[in-house]
């Protein structure tokens, strides 16, 4: 398989506080790579350098083998554990934001069928989550477990290459996580996702990944905690679960080629 | 049961609402009352019926000199220069207030200015703006605009760069370029709070045009007030007052109108 991100050498740094150190990673397209580690051991800072919101000190990061612009980019899409949506739109509004971005530079809006067709697509999207009866509500009228769910339709209209999640079920009840589960894991197969999930919940790091990252600080100077910092300790393919051949349906498998 | 929960329904409030109200003016009824008893001509605190004639003369015999209607064209002058201000106050707010908040170039290079033009008392600017734009009415609409705009810029500019940045992130990996955020993310979400800001300052809006109205005017509600306490005429300024209040009311209600019918994602969870 090969790498569809590598870091090379990442260290992410804040003043003098080392937060992560010599981070260096492959990971293969098709993967579910789930990270956890210790709260404030730089796993949200690893999703934000590969997201491009923040840049690291030192390093480099390649997709499909090209330097990453250091910047947010359709090709990356995020789910974090709260404000991805816009408060300010209802469902289908938020779904078709990404639509209209791309389509409508100027107004970012669109009118007649290019709408009546981006409509379509945003309903289909948000069918395949759970939200096919929800089109006209605002976010602040749904439950959390239905916020993630249409971020994740928002983010995967898109179509990204690489699918970023932030602790996205950590706020969520028992119940209506393990609903989260089936569909992430099911969106991932549909879709042919390649997904990186930072969570602090280590048996969903293990039921949902094909590899599970563990960063921490390998050396500890208990005079100046900040002078070192995480790294991958542990790095466990899990063999059990190899992501299934399974038939798509073709309107909304991921061209491997152009996606975007 | 404590205080503290104590619920009140909604005629309870309208009643409990209305009785400080009630009992003041039943307290100026009765002083009024008193102090005409003891002298029949007594202008410092009129009865109710003093004030109707004195107003009636200005709500329907038209001026001798003007030929207007002096009470309703005190009121065209003085809401036509508070609109006036408001507006140019609220669009500037919006225009700047998104750039400065969304941009963080444009934020480094204005933001000082901005912060340093709203800490100077505008009041004193007054002169400077009646030299420069003369006594007229410019001058009037300027000083509303210098004494709310900064305020207003700085609030929405603030409400947008406390968006949270997850928002931010979010739309440029839907592909949003600055443009789009700012007209799609930004804008409406700087509306209900631009609303908000209109009705804080409307409060110094008003005192802005009452001390530019009082200085140099010849016809508004402010020139009126301050034109008749020389005879005090009580009897006019404070059916005055109490129609300055009640505009500030109205247009206070219809912008928390206007915000809940357009906006209603910013008020709650009952749309
Ligand atoms: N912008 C920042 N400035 C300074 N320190 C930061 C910043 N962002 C994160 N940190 C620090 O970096 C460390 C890692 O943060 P984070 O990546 O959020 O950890 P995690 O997500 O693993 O809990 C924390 O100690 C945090 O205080
Ligand atoms: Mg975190």
């Amino acid at each position: 398989m090969s790498a569809l991100l590598s870091l090379n050498n990442i260290w992410v740094e804040y003043g003098d506080k080392v937060v992560l150190e010599r981070v260096s990673l492959e990971i293969a397209a098709g993967s579910f790579v789930s990270i956890i580690g210790p709260s404030g051991a730089g796993k949200s800072s690893l999703l934000r350098i590969i997201l491009g919101q923040e840049t690291p000190t030192r390093g480099s990061i390649l997709l499909d083998g090209i330097p990453l612009k250091p910047e947010c980019g359709p090709d990356r899409g995020v789910v974090f554990q709260r404000y991805s949506v816009f408060p300010h739109l209802s469902v289908l509004g938020n779904t078709l934001f990404g639509l209209e971005c791309a389509q409508a530079p100027f107004t970012a809006r669109l009118f007649g069928a290019r709408r009546r067709a981006a409509m379509q697509e945003a309903e289909n999207m948000l069918a395949a989550v759970g939200l096919g009866d929800s089109l006209h509500l605002y976010p602040a009228q749904m439950s959390g477990g239905m916020q993630q769910r249409l971020a994740i339709a928002q983010a995967l209209i898109k179509r990204p290459r690489i699918l970023l999640l932030d602790e996205p079920f950590g706020a969520l009840d028992p119940g209506i996580k393990a609903d989260m589960h089936a569909l992430i894991t099911r969106l991932w197969t549909d879709y042919a996702l390649t997904v990186v999930m930072v969570t602090h919940d280590i048996r969903e790091a293990f039921t949902l990944g094909t590899r599970v990252l563990t960063l921490d600080k390998r050396r500890h100077d208990p005079h100046a905690p900040h002078r070192f910092g995480a790294t991958a300790v542990y790095d466990l393919p899990l063999t059990k679960r190899i992501s299934p051949p399974k038939e798509k349906d073709k309107s909304i498998t991921l061209d491997d080629i152009c996606n975007n | 049961m404590r205080w503290v929960n104590r619920r009140i329904g909604r005629g309870n409030s309208i009643l409990l609402g209305a009785l400080p109200i009630l009992l003041l003016a039943l307290v100026y009824l009765v002083a009024a009352a008193g102090r005409h008893a003891a002298n029949p001509s007594d202008k410092i605190l009129p009865l109710p019926s003093g004030m109707a004639e004195a107003m009636a003369a200005l709500l329907f015999q038209p001026d001798p000199l003007s030929g207007t209607l002096i009470f309703w064209a005190d009121t065209f002058a003085s809401l036509q220069r508070l609109g006036l201000g408001l507006g140019v106050s609220t669009l500037s707010a919006l225009l700047v207030g998104l750039l400065l908040g969304v941009l963080p170039p444009v934020r480094a290079t204005f933001g000082p200015l901005v912060t340093g033009i709203a800490v100077i008392p505008p009041i004193a600017l007054l002169p400077i703006l009646f030299i420069a734009f003369g006594l007229g009415e410019t001058s009037k609409v300027m000083l509303i605009f210098i004494g709310i705009a900064p305020f207003m810029i700085r609030d929405v500019a603030a409400h947008i760069t406390a968006l949270p940045r997850e928002q931010i992130a979010k739309a440029q990996t839907l592909g949003a370029s600055s443009w789009q955020l700012m007209l799609r993310v930004a804008l409406p979400q700087a509306m209900p709070r631009l609303i908000q800001a209109v009705r804080l300052s409307l409060g110094p809006a008003w005192v802005f045009l009452i001390s530019a109205e009082a200085i140099a005017s010849d016809i508004g509600l402010g020139y009126r007030i301050f034109l008749v306490r020389r005879y005090l005429s009580m009897d006019i300024i404070l059916p005055y007052v109490a129609w300055i209040a009640l505009l500030a009311i109205v247009i206070d209600l219809m912008l928390s109108w206007t915000s809940r019918r357009l906006f209603p994602w910013a008020h709650g969870a009952n749309h």
